[in-house]
């Protein structure tokens, strides 16, 4: 097993939430939930990041933002959705500024629904994440192995 | 003897020749030439005199010491008329008070000549004539390039470049002639000289604010004479005629050694730049870069710590020695301290030659075998490092029209080759394997041993010290290796003639951390055992195994760079998460107001904490202080009615 | 000279080293996690999170910022091993001094601004607990009158029975030198409101994995530094003592918030001249 899955450090981007998903999200640190338990570190950087948590939905001010995160972590990375604005834009998908979901701007490995998301639904979105990350560690592997 | 003649007799006739040559290649040529035969010179020395110990030289005087009685009395004629004519009387009053003083010595007393050994050389003496010869011409060399550079960019000045290059061979000649007198009065002579040619050089572009740091300069250096010929009088007055010679002063009375090695250590600290005095190396930066590489770095200032290592094992456990190194420990700490609070490139090289010296003083004060072996590797260490960073700043000024630090930024990337010779100078001044640090090193273990409980509050001081250098050293190496986007490097970084005493200086660097076991087992060890009788080897065979490994670590670390360069992505720095975009050299982000906005980033300098006029004061006031105590001191131990 | 003693003590230092700072770290982490009512990360995580860093892409800004992390690692690793192997103390910490500079101009030389503010204020540290650690080292001297620390270990008797204030004042360094809070300021777990991870913000990937690998070389060294005070005289008093001062570090440092760099500067010098320098001249007493 790669050793990605046992510490996956996450950074949380509050796109354009109503902040109640991200409030779920913190939740998930405190000592209820206690994610560190599985080696989760909130780092606040991409460059230390593994996976990328986005809440809210994508619009003009905040795109240039979300993809320069995305593009500043190292691979493997990956970007789990939390909440239905950032699953599809939610209630403000209409807005005339609003995008619409994460997907429409970076590609979104794992979606958590909810609105808001529930601490348990996030921490299990993390996991489904991490064996996506286990996976694209492989595929990283094998590709260096070709490249050789 | 010949070639200890020739050295002093040289850089005189050359430089005078220098004095009619016009502005041109063929003048840059002879300056080549004359640089290259001292350095030549300096290195047969080596060779004549290694490992012959101490050797002395009578010089027939009948024709000798009138010339430089009559010499004696030009500087102070000139040096009187020059202070008349620009109203500064407070030199005036001085310089006569040393001419009527070394009048009264001559006519009083009528000290008997041609009773001992003139000149002398020993393996300390060698030393200090290498680091002159090779380094003093390496300078030289460099000013031919910098200096037609230098009337390039101010149109301003006149051009007096061949008083100019007269009066920097001059200097090498009485250096020479300092490190070679064991006569006093002979050593006098040329120590006048060095203050005379300090003054003009620094005075150089005679501007209203070079005529006053020259001047400010010429004052504290005429104390310092003051005091250099106090000494000789009271030398003359109370003891054997003999005691004139500096071989058999050091074997004399304690009593009379030590109220000369006093007064002539005195004179050291103006020279050498220690609180009081340190303000007139800071003010003589206004002069062209190769003078201060030359003057306030590597030779003049190094003058003065001769003569007070000199005398060390006069100092050796007396409270005037303990005097001597607490003033030179406060200079250390509060010249480090200042250095933090400036962006001038050349002031923090002044603030940390001062800091240096300190350093030598403080270990020459202790006056033990240990110590002393400290202070004359610092002595090297620091003449090396010092003015490869002197002349690379200058390269760097003529480039980016600035000498501040913090115009500074990405120069590894503008000025690949002069930014590496900065850092392998920084580095030098202040890292682990490398030079200073072995003398930092060495300085810690002689001051536990030193008289209780003055080593402990010594230590303390340098402790604290050695924090503080820390700091304003690796910030400017940051400044120099911060570099934010991909740029291109300049052209051409310097003139040729810089540029090949740069790196020759930058190897010399290098190879005196590697051979400095070589050169302490060979020639400072001989040195310290003929004074101390001892045998003990001072640094450990271990010690200097470790240390040799971590320089090979250090050399060999930058080959890394090749593995690194594999296979890595290149990514932007993290700004927020901003939109960035490159604009040539800058970098810029897009502000909260939705404008681009340029990234500016600056070093700490903290002037509300190390600020340069409180702790200047402070500095001055409280060595004026220890002087004062020393001084009482003094009288205590000579009872001042003999004096009298 | 490499020959028995000293060779076991280097090559234990460069082995286990990594395994003990593990350890070490892993339990604070857990005893940290306790502190706050949580459970906390398994014992071996500080090992995982290194390993990790080194499966990454290798995300840099230039390649001369590795060189000089690279150098940080090398120099962190020959600072212990010169400790273990019974070397002079000086040099050791000059050594140590020459790895901190390296891992400051590897920040500095990435052009960022968070890094920059965190390289500056990890100088400051540097010149806050500098003056301390050469203090202490000329106190071990004045009592056993040899600068090397394995005859320093080996002295008769506890060193800290003669060097209390030292041994305070070098608690107190040490709280900056582990990068606890309130002395966080250059980079901080928990500090990225304010300052990204400062000092470390521009080091992904294998870069990020040698500075915390170089981080548990130094922590066991540190250790070992204040084993001194206890030596082979009192071996186990000094890891029970050892024990409860770093208990308390991870007490300060979840029960304080940082501090300003200016109040860390100060408190640091006032706390070497009172405790470290006071002791030092206290020792001609003393030792008479």
């Amino acid at each position: 097993m790669a050793y990605i899955t046992k510490s996956p450090w996450i950074i949380h981007y509050d796109a354009s939430s109503c902040n109640g998903c991200d409030i779920e999200v913190l939740a998930c640190l405190t000592p209820l939930y206690d994610v560190e338990r599985f080696g989760i570190i909130n780092t606040g950087n991409p460059k230390h990041a593994d996976v990328f948590l986005v809440t809210g939905s994508v619009n003009e001010q905040n795109k240039p933002v979300i993809k320069n995160i995305y593009k500043q972590m190292p691979k493997p990375n990956v970007v789990v959705a939390i909440g239905a604005c950032a699953l599809s834009g939610g209630v403000f998908r209409e807005c005339y500024n609003v995008a619409g979901g994460v997907d429409k701007l970076i590609p979104v490995d794992v979606y958590v629904p909810g609105c808001a998301a529930k601490p348990e639904a996030i921490i299990d979105g993390v996991v489904q994440a991490l064996g996506v990350l286990e996976k694209k560690r492989e595929d990283m592997k094998k590709e260096a192995e070709a490249g050789h | 003897m010949e070639s200890l003649i020739f050295l002093i007799l040289f850089p005189l006739i050359a430089g005078g020749i220098m004095l009619f040559l016009p502005n041109g290649r063929g003048r840059d040529l002879f300056v080549n030439f004359a640089a290259i035969v001292t350095c030549l010179g300096s290195l047969y020395l080596l060779f004549e005199y290694f490992g012959k110990g101490e050797v002395l030289f009578a010089v027939d005087g009948t024709f000798v010491d009138p010339l430089i009685l009559a010499a004696e009395v030009a500087i102070g004629l000139f040096i009187i008329g020059i202070s008349l004519k620009f109203k500064k009387y407070l030199v005036t009053v001085l310089a006569a008070l040393q001419l009527a003083m070394a009048a009264y010595t001559e006519i009083v007393f009528e000290p008997a000549h041609n009773i001992g050994f003139d000149l002398f050389i020993d393996p300390f003496s060698l030393i200090m004539a290498l680091i002159i010869g090779i380094i003093g011409s390496l300078i030289c060399v460099y000013a031919t390039g910098y200096m037609k550079t230098y009337h390039e960019h101010h149109k301003d000045v006149k051009d007096r470049r061949p008083l100019f290059f007269f009066l920097m061979f001059l200097f090498l000649s009485a250096m020479f002639g300092i490190v070679f007198s064991n006569n006093i009065m002979w050593l006098f002579l040329f120590w006048e000289i060095t203050t005379l040619c300090s003054f003009l050089l620094i005075g150089y572009a005679r501007d209203e604010v070079s005529w006053k740091n020259a001047f400010w300069a010429l004052l504290l250096n005429v104390i310092g004479g003051v005091a250099f010929s106090g000494a000789i009088l009271f030398i003359n007055a109370f003891s054997a005629g003999t005691d004139i010679y500096l071989n058999e002063l050091l074997k004399s009375s304690p009593e009379i050694a030590l109220v000369a090695a006093a007064f002539i250590g005195f004179a050291g600290l103006t020279k050498s730049a220690q609180f009081p005095f340190s303000s007139w190396l800071v003010g003589a930066m206004v002069a062209p870069t190769p003078v201060s590489a030359l003057l306030h770095s590597s030779t003049m200032v190094k003058a003065g710590v001769y003569v007070i290592v000199r005398f060390a094992p006069i100092y050796e456990s007396s409270l005037i020695g303990i005097a001597f190194a607490f003033i030179g420990a406060l200079t250390f700490l509060t010249a480090s301290a200042i250095a933090i609070s400036q962006s001038n490139a050349k002031k923090v090289l002044a603030y940390s030659t001062i800091a240096n010296l300190g350093l030598v003083v403080a270990c020459a004060g202790i006056g033990t075998e240990e110590a002393v072996w400290a202070a004359i590797l610092l002595i090297i260490f620091h003449a090396v490092a010092k003015s490869l960073l002197f002349l690379s700043v200058g390269s760097v000024e003529h480039q980016k029209h600035s000498r501040d630090i913090e115009d500074m930024g990405g120069l590894i990337a503008a000025m690949p080759k002069i930014a590496l010779m900065m850092l392998i100078g920084m580095a030098g001044m202040f890292l682990a394997p490398f030079g200073m640090l072995i003398s930092k090193w060495a300085s810690i273990h002689a001051f536990v041993n030193a008289i209780p409980p003055f080593g402990m509050l010594l230590i303390a001081i340098i402790a604290y010290g050695s924090g503080i250098t820390v700091f304003f050293w690796t910030k400017w190496m940051g400044k120099i290796i911060e570099v934010r986007t991909e740029r291109k490097p300049v052209e051409k970084e310097a003139s040729r003639p810089e540029m090949s005493a740069i790196l020759t200086l930058g190897g010399l660097t290098v190879l005196a951390c590697l051979i400095f076991p070589l050169i302490s087992s060979t020639m400072i060890e001989p040195y310290l055992h003929a004074i101390y009788h001892t045998t003990s080897p001072l640094l450990s065979l271990s010690n200097e195994i470790i240390m040799l490994f971590m320089i090979v670590v250090v050399i060999l670390l930058p080959l890394s760079l090749f593995h690194f360069a594999k296979g890595r992505t290149l990514r932007r720095q993290y700004m927020g998460a901003r939109v960035t975009e490159v604009e040539g050299e800058h970098l810029k982000f897009l502000g909260s107001m939705g404008v681009m906005k340029e990234e500016e980033l600056s070093n700490y300098y903290f002037p509300n904490m190390f600020g340069e006029k409180e702790l200047s004061r402070a500095g001055v006031w409280s060595s004026i202080l220890i002087i004062v105590v020393m001084f009482a001191l003094l009288s205590w131990v000579f009872p001042l009615g003999v004096m009298m | 000279m490499l020959t028995g003693e000293p060779v076991i003590g280097i090559l234990l230092f460069i082995i286990l080293a990594p395994f003990v700072g593990t350890i070490v770290l892993g339990l604070d982490r857990i005893i940290t996690a306790r502190m706050q009512g949580r459970v906390g990360p398994p014992l071996f995580q500080p090992m995982y999170d290194i390993l990790k860093l080194f499966e990454k892409e290798k995300m840099v800004i230039h390649e001369s910022q590795n060189f000089w992390i690279f150098g940080y690692l090398v120099f962190i690793i020959i600072t212990g091993a010169l400790f273990f192997g019974g070397s002079d103390i000086l040099l050791v910490i000059f050594a140590l001094t020459l790895a901190e500079v390296s891992l400051i101009l590897g920040a500095f030389s990435s052009g960022s601004p968070y890094a920059h503010v965190g390289a500056e204020r990890e100088l400051i540290q540097l010149m806050a607990i500098e003056p301390m650690i050469i203090i202490a080292a000329v106190g071990f001297y004045e009592v056993t009158n040899s600068f090397n620390t394995l005859d320093i270990a080996s002295y008769g008797s506890p060193l800290i029975l003669v060097l209390p204030g030292i041994f305070i004042g070098f608690v107190y360094i040490l709280t900056v030198k582990l990068r606890k809070s309130p002395f966080d300021i250059s980079t901080s777990h928990h500090a990225h409101q304010e300052l990204v991870r400062g000092l470390n913000t521009e080091f992904a990937g294998s870069t990020l994995g040698m500075i915390e690998l170089a981080h548990l070389y130094e922590l066991v060294f540190l250790l070992g530094f204040l084993f001194l005070f206890f030596g082979f005289a009192a071996p186990i008093i000094g890891i029970i003592v050892i024990a409860l001062v770093y208990l308390l570090e991870i007490f300060v440092d979840n029960a304080t918030s940082r501090v300003k760099w200016s109040f860390m500067l100060d408190s640091c010098w006032i706390v070497t001249a009172v405790a470290g320098v006071l002791n030092l001249m206290a020792l001609y007493l003393i030792l008479r």
